[in-house]
């Protein structure tokens, strides 16, 4: 038992991770397009059209996904911002950096599909509602943590600073996640609840669960590969970088 | 087949632009962000390049 938590703990540094994450990208792609081909195939070609919706409910394949992945981003995001403020490790915030860009863009193509879908059915792309005005915040909050990490030099002290601002940012998400409920909004309530049964057709469901898998081995597969850029531009001028297998031709 | 034509498909029941407009973004963006990142990564790997060879230049 001993054995298996020095292990995970050999993980924690960019040395051994930097290695590990470069053979976990391939096997998160791939599931990331399984899922998707599944997600879409039935999404388009299985789920029926809806009664009152016509085809156009159709958004709700992507909108829904990317909303979800875009508040859930956000707390791993302030969480590994967090650990890494108190433990002081230097991975911790590397991860919360290299998920930030990701979350930002999932924000986007929520609001994006969403005024998208709003204007068929509401007449409108944008209304400022709790919904919609809250997940704006959600994208700025991203915006603003990139922007506070980019504008300090040091990075360690940038990550201090940025922490801060993520982990303050949190108490937007449970704005945003209970805004239909607690204010009288445009926006319908929760598509998916886990205390009563799915108000929506089974494949309807099935085909927006493979999505948001989809989207969530995605934002892995790519959290993973931006880790990695940002962990040679951190550690360049460290021993283990100099001795990386790709840049093994200069050293020859 | 749910769909009698591709005609039928594209249209979406009068919802197409809306619908493609959806899809087309989030396909878009994604590779967007992909090659922005395959870039980042590049850029540092010629950075530690050029640094390695120079300072072999100085030995």
């Amino acid at each position: 038992m001993s054995g298996s938590v020095i292990h995970w703990f050999r993980f924690s540094s960019p040395a051994t991770f930097y290695p590990l994450a470069g053979r976990l990208i391939p096997i998160f792609w791939t599931l990331a397009a399984l899922f998707g081909a599944a997600g879409l195939w039935i999404g388009f070609f299985v789920a029926p059209t809806d009664a009152t919706q016509g085809e156009g409910y159709r958004i709700i394949f992507v909108h829904v996904p990317v909303s979800w992945m875009s508040m859930f981003i956000y707390l791993v995001m302030a969480t590994w911002a967090g650990i890494g403020l108190v433990f002081n490790t230097r991975l911790s915030s590397m991860m919360a950096q290299s998920l930030a860009p990701t979350g930002a863009l999932m924000a986007f193509l929520s609001l994006w599909t969403g005024a998208f879908w709003g204007k068929p059915m509401w007449g409108t792309w944008w209304v400022w509602d709790a919904r919609l005005t809250s997940e704006l915040i959600l994208l700025f909050l991203y915006l603003g943590f990139m922007a506070l990490q980019a504008s300090i030099d040091d990075p360690r002290r940038a990550d201090k600073a940025s922490a801060i601002l993520a982990l303050v940012g949190v108490v937007n998400v449970p704005i945003i996640y209970f805004s239909v409920i607690w204010w009288n909004t445009l926006h319908q309530g929760a598509s998916v609840s886990l205390t009563k049964a799915p108000s929506m057709a089974q494949t309807m469901l099935w085909g927006m669960l493979l999505m948001s898998l989809c989207y969530w081995m995605y934002s892995i597969a790519m959290a993973l590969t931006r880790l990695r850029a940002i962990i040679l531009e951190r550690e360049a001028h460290t021993e283990w970088v100099t001795r990386l297998p790709e840049l093994a031709e200069v050293r020859r | 087949m749910i769909w009698g034509s591709l005609e039928a498909f594209l249209a979406m029941g009068g919802y197409g632009v809306y619908v493609w407009g959806s899809m087309g973004a989030c396909f878009v963006m994604v590779f967007v962000e992909l090659i922005m990142v395959r870039r980042r990564h590049n850029r540092i790997l010629r950075r530690l390049t050029q640094e390695l060879s120079a300072n072999q230049g100085r030995e």
